[in-house]
């Protein structure tokens, strides 16, 4: 087990760099610069900048530079946020979409599951139609729609929630945020449970528990829901990655000045530090993540040994 | 509270059906058998002859959605089952009567550590506490010779062999000391020897605690020395039903005949197996004839116009054959003359 853990934490840093390099590799790609803004710059101001920053040295040298700001966990410091450490303004921005992500998936978990569950043991009837025809328009309708939709609805007509703007924690300005981001992911955990359950329920030692004459809430609960959340548990990974990219939608729509809208903003100012920054800490979560998803695996089924 | 006439169990006409995208599957078709306290009874027949079905309708244990027990009388101690509440027919599984299943590798929960599938249902129905559940746990896989038992109480599934799995199936299956054990093919999905010694235990168990058993199996030879009376299933229907002893020695049926030329002797060195011919039909879609005529050598036209009558040869023992009565003789005459062969054999050995 220990051994398992850090031969993964291991090959994370390897995986990171590969994932920052291709950025570094992209933005580079990408003509103009960080300073190619508005106004023509006179050359020796351009030629200044260029040394001020680093952007005369060749490139091995430059690229260097980043991976070992890597390795030290220090990203250096930002071009367009003047004067402010990439490592402080993800301190800063990191608790906003935490709490976004981490309550929308709490929502979508919770939700999702029971739906799913509910599906499950009434397959074929109406419930079960409704609830996953739901889902599928969960599913196929994009957040920048249904954010807009529900704004629409409940802060501008009928003025119950605030339309925008972070407030906070808790706070009634993150139910319609946190709504809109967990609508995907209650809809496919809607799904991924019900047939995890409707699989386990026809298992041979359902069968063997319904025989024990349990009761139907014991069968369940007891013994089918450990196997049909299986599928749930490993979702959960990926899950957190797409989070990632819903909330630079959701951060969007809802002015919240979380990591999504600054890693916008830094990829539409070239910010190159704040990119590589931000995108190499949320390879580094997705990564730990996944390891912690594994682990958790291993103890939800006792057959799974590492 | 005896059951009529000192019987645990009678099934009068049961009829399960499912429905399916293919048609009414008539999986378990106009049944009748009873069983009589401290018996065994033995119900043989090919995979897909409704044998199961069979047995799980007796604790309406069928999935419904698609099944559906349509008519008959499940009578278990003198009380209709399919009568019951479902809370009451709770409290007679696991209890009254308990199952054993195929499949010992997914019959139990990989999930659950084995002393909490043990407990479970002593917690459940005799309302132990957790220490006494687990002493029983205990108590109940020693019992079933799983050596070590304290130790492996608190293992998973997974670590322990089939053979050992199916053992721990049956401790839970007598956990509550049933009236009735229905054990569904225990050893189909064991090795050869491990078959035998799971036979074994289920006969001393048996013989220990008085239970009353159904032993289900496609291998007449694993009922040979178990079971007091057996009924063979074809399509389901019951094909023939007699004593143990009396249909090994001399069948009414066709059917029954060719079960019996496939059982492995053990005495014969020949590896070749005799097979019946052809497959179990389609129990969607059924003629309206014998089911079994399209594979039947004694077969004849009015087998595949009429289907064949349920004949009486002796009280005891039945036949589902338009030509029962013959089958009948010919078997006796068959059994005479081998009788007379060993004989001649050992007067031959005398000389
Ligand atoms: N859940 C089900 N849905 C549809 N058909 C079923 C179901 N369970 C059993 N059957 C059908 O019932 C028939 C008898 O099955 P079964 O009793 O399991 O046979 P066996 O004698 O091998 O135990 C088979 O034709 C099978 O296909
Ligand atoms: S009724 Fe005809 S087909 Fe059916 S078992 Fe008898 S002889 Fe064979
Ligand atoms: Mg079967």
């Amino acid at each position: 087990m220990f051994g398992f853990i850090l031969r993964r934490l291991i090959v994370t840093i390897p995986m990171v760099i590969i994932v920052v390099s291709l950025t570094w590799g992209l933005i580079r790609l990408a003509p103009g610069n960080f300073y190619t803004g508005e106004k023509k710059i006179p050359p020796a101001i351009e030629k200044n900048l260029r040394e001020k920053y680093g952007l005369d040295k060749p490139w091995y040298v430059q690229y260097g530079k980043m991976v070992w700001n890597i390795v030290r966990l220090d990203f250096g410091t930002s071009l367009k946020y003047e004067g402010q450490s990439v490592n402080s303004i993800l301190a800063r921005t990191l608790p906003v979409s935490a709490t976004l992500g981490f309550l929308a998936y709490l929502l979508a978990l919770f939700v999702g599951v029971t739906a799913g569950t509910i599906a499950a043991l009434k397959q074929n009837s109406r419930l079960d139609y409704s609830s996953m025809a739901l889902a599928m328009l969960g599913i196929s309708l994009p957040n920048f729609v249904l954010g807009p939709i529900l704004v629409l609805i409940f802060s501008l007509t009928l003025y119950w929630l605030p339309p925008t703007r972070w407030g906070g924690f808790p706070s009634l300005n993150l139910i319609l945020p946190v709504i809109t981001l967990s609508a995907v992911y209650m809809a496919y955990i809607a799904r991924l449970t019900r047939s995890g359950m409707l699989e386990v329920l026809r298992a041979d030692y359902i069968r063997t528990a319904r025989a024990k004459g349990l009761s139907e809430k014991a069968v369940v609960l007891r013994h089918a829901l450990r196997g049909g959340l299986m599928p749930v548990v490993s979702y959960t990974g990926p899950a957190l990655a797409f989070l990632i990219a819903g909330t630079v939608v959701v951060e969007r729509i809802f002015v919240y000045p979380g990591l999504g809208t600054y890693f916008l903003n830094a990829c539409l100012n070239r910010d190159e530090p704040l990119i590589i920054g931000i995108v190499a800490f949320i390879s580094i979560s997705v990564l730990i993540f996944n390891l912690l998803v594994d682990i958790a695996y291993g103890f939800i089924d006792p057959r799974i040994r590492y | 509270m005896n059951g009529r006439n000192g019987n645990i169990l009678e099934v009068r006409d049961l009829r399960t059906y499912f429905q399916t995208e293919d048609g009414t599957v008539k999986a378990v078709d106009g049944v009748d058998f009873e069983l009589k306290r401290g018996e065994t009874l033995g119900i043989v027949g090919e995979s897909g002859s409704g044998k199961s079905v069979t047995n799980l309708s007796i604790i309406r244990l069928i999935p419904d959605p698609p099944g559906k027990i349509v008519s008959g009388e499940i009578i278990f101690d003198g009380q209709d089952i399919l009568l019951l509440k479902t809370e009451e027919v709770r409290k007679i599984r696991g209890k009254r009567i308990a199952m054993i299943f195929q499949d010992p590798m997914t019959s139990l929960n990989p999930f659950m550590r084995i002393s909490r599938q043990l407990m479970e249902l002593t917690e459940l129905h005799l309302g132990y506490t957790r220490d006494q559940a687990y002493e029983h746990a205990i108590k109940m896989l020693e019992t079933v010779g799983i050596p070590d038992a304290r130790s492996r109480v608190d293992s998973y599934p997974h670590e322990f062999s089939g053979g050992m799995r199916q053992r721990v199936m049956i401790a839970m299956a007598l956990s509550c000391e049933p009236e009735l054990l229905i054990a569904d093919e225990p050893t189909t999905a064991l090795d050869v020897t491990i078959q035998a010694q799971i036979l074994e235990l289920i006969k001393s168990l048996k013989q220990e605690t008085g239970t009353s058993v159904i032993l289900i199996t496609h291998d007449l030879g694993v009922v040979a020395g178990m079971t007091d009376h057996i009924i063979v299933m074809y399509a389901g229907k019951v094909f023939e039903q007699a004593r143990t002893r009396e249909l090994f020695a001399t069948p009414g049926n066709p059917y029954t005949k060719g079960l019996l030329r496939s059982v492995p002797d053990p005495t014969s060195e020949q590896g070749a197996l005799y097979q019946i011919p052809g497959l179990p039909p389609d129990v969607a879609h059924l003629p309206p004839g014998c089911p079994f005529a399209e594979r039947c050598e004694r077969a004849e036209d009015i087998c595949r116009r009429e289907f064949p009558p349920f004949v009486a040869l002796t009280p005891d023992h039945h036949s589902l054959c338009h030509f029962a009565e013959e089958v009948y003789s010919t078997s006796k005459r068959e059994r005479e003359a081998r009788a007379g062969a060993r004989s001649q054999e050992q007067v031959l050995d005398l000389e």
